[in-house]
């Protein structure tokens, strides 16, 4: 039955159909109908955060950690433009949001009124898609849409842009909106021809290699299921991409370790000689490939995305694959199986002997110390702390996140959320408060960098304001690592402007935001602070004060190929080339 | 390095709100090149429009420029007119020569060789309306010049296939 809603009212009804259970939003003039609407109902949850950026990586996190579209409700003109880096963020990650931005009254915009902005016209960019919503009739409709194309084909963020004339203003909300648009139409299902294709060239393959990312996470757990049954029954190596991991568990020893610039030594040369490449909801970014010219030169490249501009967009394949990654999966598994594909059994051996040697470089070694808390000990204490439970690790951006990447162990999806196309600091600790709304039992942990904690960390505030446990792990070297390590190997060891001068005691700012603060000063003393951290159910920032000089090996220094990679601090970095320079 | 390529591209989309700044953010944001567009509503009782794109890049940006477009919601079909064979490009140019006497006479011969029209005169005046191939446009454009050109006014290209196939 067709009902007559306020707009603010069709709004959240829209929501409430979509399935939406939590918004994470920040009030202002503009949006002021909604919240009105919020406050008579009980159906949803609105979380208020402390900055709307915070708002968009609270949604990133619950939608990365529930397959779900995360919801985002925020005013007009600051409220939005605040958004726009959490906007980025998703769009660059495939990270299904629905952004509700407030908006002046349709008679209004353009006048430069309070708190205006064009919103439509700076999310345009950013978003997937976005809509201003300039009649009542139009916007039962453009609410289901918004959630639809949010979620179908790649998913990515969409704002719908509300004036408060249309919010305020009367309308019909009808029964069954029909949200297919004549227009928009994702290829899921893959072409047959190229799934026998590309079995036939797997079937064929001497050296092949599996090369897998956040697609695969985004096509639902089943996906992740099947390709590592897949795997498991081709006997072939799979690495991850930093958005792929926990895409096939971590213990699975056909897993060879994250791939790219910090990657492990046996993925990267793996996929420098590997003679087929499986690329499975990857797309070739410039982290992982290196240098493209010297970019597994020996390979043929079987790519599957749902994407299609994704396909031959850095690197030229040989046989692309459109589609949904499950559904391609599933394809190629019943393909293989019917054509009892069996690969050269003695050069697969030999393959994965050369891989047993590159693993047996035990890349990730370091140099531990009984004084001074190594950065990679103070992750694999953790790691062990956690042992067996169900974990989900958020992280900012910087060495920190490298280097949880590279150590702590994700055997399921959904697990791990960090910032990879954008590289946002401050993603962490508002994604963990997204996590931990969606999974308020779960052990949820910010690995953090002391730089990159600060740029949000107000969400303390929500943190302690809604009892989200969420742990802060800060790995405080006092430097913008990342940063330092550049200009140590690249810059000559002038470090200029990346010493993180004055920084807050973060035991006592934990206390002031009235959670709780801990220390670890020594490596024994680890131990200790990080079962409290555990135990204690309440937000949690652990200041731990690591080897300020340490730095993250492997690397791939930008213009350099896989099989150039550093792999400590004795390695010599060779001097990077003119176009390495330039490189980001 | 591959070889530059010029590719006239047709896009059918929803006529609605943003979607041209779609499309021409799309080519800023990506840096591809755009020599010209044109947009107008095609089918009025769907409210579809029809842009059409000449642009400029090797194979494969050709190819991301046709997928990225396909990616934009709005967008229905996007047709590689210079891939899909043989299509027909027109444009219309509005020509403004200023002059008296011979050059005055020299530029109204040459209108009628290249079968322009004249659209508005003056004593010291002509406007000269004129379709077809951008090139064919060039040509007398450049042979205005010396006769007292003053003013260009060009659609940019408009394109359709040859034959019986729709977009
Ligand atoms: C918003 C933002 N600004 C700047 C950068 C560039 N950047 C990348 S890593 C980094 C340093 C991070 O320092 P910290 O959080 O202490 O992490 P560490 O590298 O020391 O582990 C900077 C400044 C960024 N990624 N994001
Ligand atoms: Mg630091």
């Amino acid at each position: 039955m067709t009902q007559e809603l306020t707009g603010a009212g069709i709004v959240i009804k829209a929501l409430v159909d979509q399935g939406v259970d939590v918004v994470f939003g920040y009030p202002g003039g503009a949006v002021l109908p909604i919240y009105d609407e919020l406050f008579k109902q009980n159906a949803l949850r609105h979380v208020l955060v402390r900055h709307e950026q915070g708002a968009v990586h609270a949604a990133e996190g619950y939608a990365r950690s529930t397959g779900k579209v995360g919801v985002v409700l925020v005013t007009s003109g600051p409220g939005a433009t605040n958004a726009v880096t959490g906007l980025t963020d998703a769009l660059m990650d495939s990270i299904p949001v629905v952004c509700l931005t407030g908006q002046v009254p349709t008679h209004l915009i353009g006048n430069d009124a309070f708190q205006e902005a064009d919103t439509v016209g700076i999310t345009r960019p950013c978003t997937k898609h976005n809509y201003l919503v300039k009649d009542i009739a139009d916007l039962p409709r453009v609410m289901h849409e918004a959630f639809y194309v949010a979620r179908s084909g790649r998913p990515g963020p969409v704002v719908v842009d509300l004036p408060k004339d249309i919010l305020q203003g009367k309308g019909a909300y009808p029964d069954g909106i029909d949200v297919e648009r004549r227009s928009y139409k994702p290829q899921t299902t893959p072409d047959a021809d190229r799934i026998e294709q590309a079995v036939a060239l797997m079937a064929s393959a001497k050296r092949p290699l599996f090369y897998c990312g956040g697609g695969v996470i985004n096509s639902g757990p089943e996906a992740s299921a099947l390709l590592t049954e897949f795997v498991r029954m081709t006997g072939f190596p799979c690495t991850l991409t930093l958005m792929g991991l926990g895409a096939m568990p971590a213990s699975d020893p056909h897993f060879l370790g994250m791939l790219g610039m910090h990657g492990t030594y046996e993925a990267n040369l793996a996929m420098h000689d590997c003679d087929v490449m499986i690329n499975i909801g990857a797309r070739f970014d410039d982290r992982v490939t290196g240098r493209l010219t010297a970019f597994s030169p020996n390979s043929k490249k079987i790519h599957v995305d749902i994407d299609p501009s994704s396909i031959n967009k850095n690197v030229r394949v040989d046989l692309p694959v459109v589609g949904d990654v499950k559904l391609v999966l599933e394809a190629m598994i019943a393909a293989w199986k019917r054509t009892k594909a069996r690969p050269d059994a003695a050069a697969l051996a030999e393959w994965w002997r050369s891989i047993e040697q590159w693993r047996g470089r035990d890349c990730l070694r370091y140099k531990n110390s009984d004084k001074i808390i190594k950065p990679q000990y103070a992750l694999q204490r953790l790691q062990a702390a956690i042992g067996d439970r169900d974990f989900y690790v958020t992280t900012e951006v910087g060495q920190h996140q490298m280097w949880a990447a590279q150590f702590l162990r994700f055997e399921k999806p959904n697990r791990w959320m960090t910032s990879g196309g954008l590289g946002t600091m401050g993603y962490g600790l508002p994604a963990a408060v997204g996590v931990q709304m969606a999974h308020p039992d779960a052990l949820v942990v910010d690995v953090a960098g002391e730089a990159s904690i600060l740029m949000n960390i107000q969400e303390m505030s929500t943190a302690v304001q809604y009892k989200l446990p969420v742990k802060i792990f800060i790995l405080n070297n006092q430097w913008m690592g990342m940063v330092r390590q550049w200009q140590e190997l690249l810059h000559g060891g002038r470090y200029s402007e990346s010493y993180t001068e004055s920084l807050p005691d973060f035991v006592k700012l934990a206390e002031a935001f009235g959670a709780v603060g801990l220390r670890a000063q020594k490596p024994d003393e680890l131990d200790d602070v990080i079962r409290e951290m555990i135990a204690v159910k309440a937000p949690v920032i652990v200041d731990c004060c690591v080897d300020q000089t340490e730095n993250c090996f492997p690397m791939i220094p930008s213009g350099a190929a896989h099989n150039e990679m550093l792999l400590g601090p004795d390695d010599v970095a060779k001097p990077v080339s003119e176009e390495g320079m330039v490189l980001v | 390095m591959e070889a530059i390529e010029r590719h006239t591209i047709s896009v059918l989309v929803d006529n609605e709100a943003g979607v041209l700044a779609r499309v021409i953010g799309l080519f800023s944001g990506r840096g591809y090149n755009i020599e010209s567009l044109t947009v107008a509503e095609v089918d009025m009782a769907r409210h579809l429009s029809r842009i059409t794109i000449v642009t400029s890049g090797t194979p494969m940006i050709i190819e991301q420029i046709k997928a990225q477009l396909g990616r934009l919601v709005p967008v229905h079909r996007v047709s590689d007119l210079t891939n899909e064979g043989p299509h027909l490009e027109r444009e219309l140019a509005l020509v403004k020569v200023n002059g008296t006497g011979d050059k005055r006479i020299e530029s109204l011969r040459i209108a009628d060789i290249f079968r322009a029209r004249v659209v508005d005169s003056t004593l010291e005046s002509f406007v000269f309306e004129m379709t077809g191939s951008p090139e064919k446009l060039n040509a007398f454009i450049n042979l205005m010049q010396p006769l007292g050109l003053v003013d260009v006014s060009r659609t940019g290209v408009v394109a359709i296939a040859r034959g019986p196939e729709a977009i």
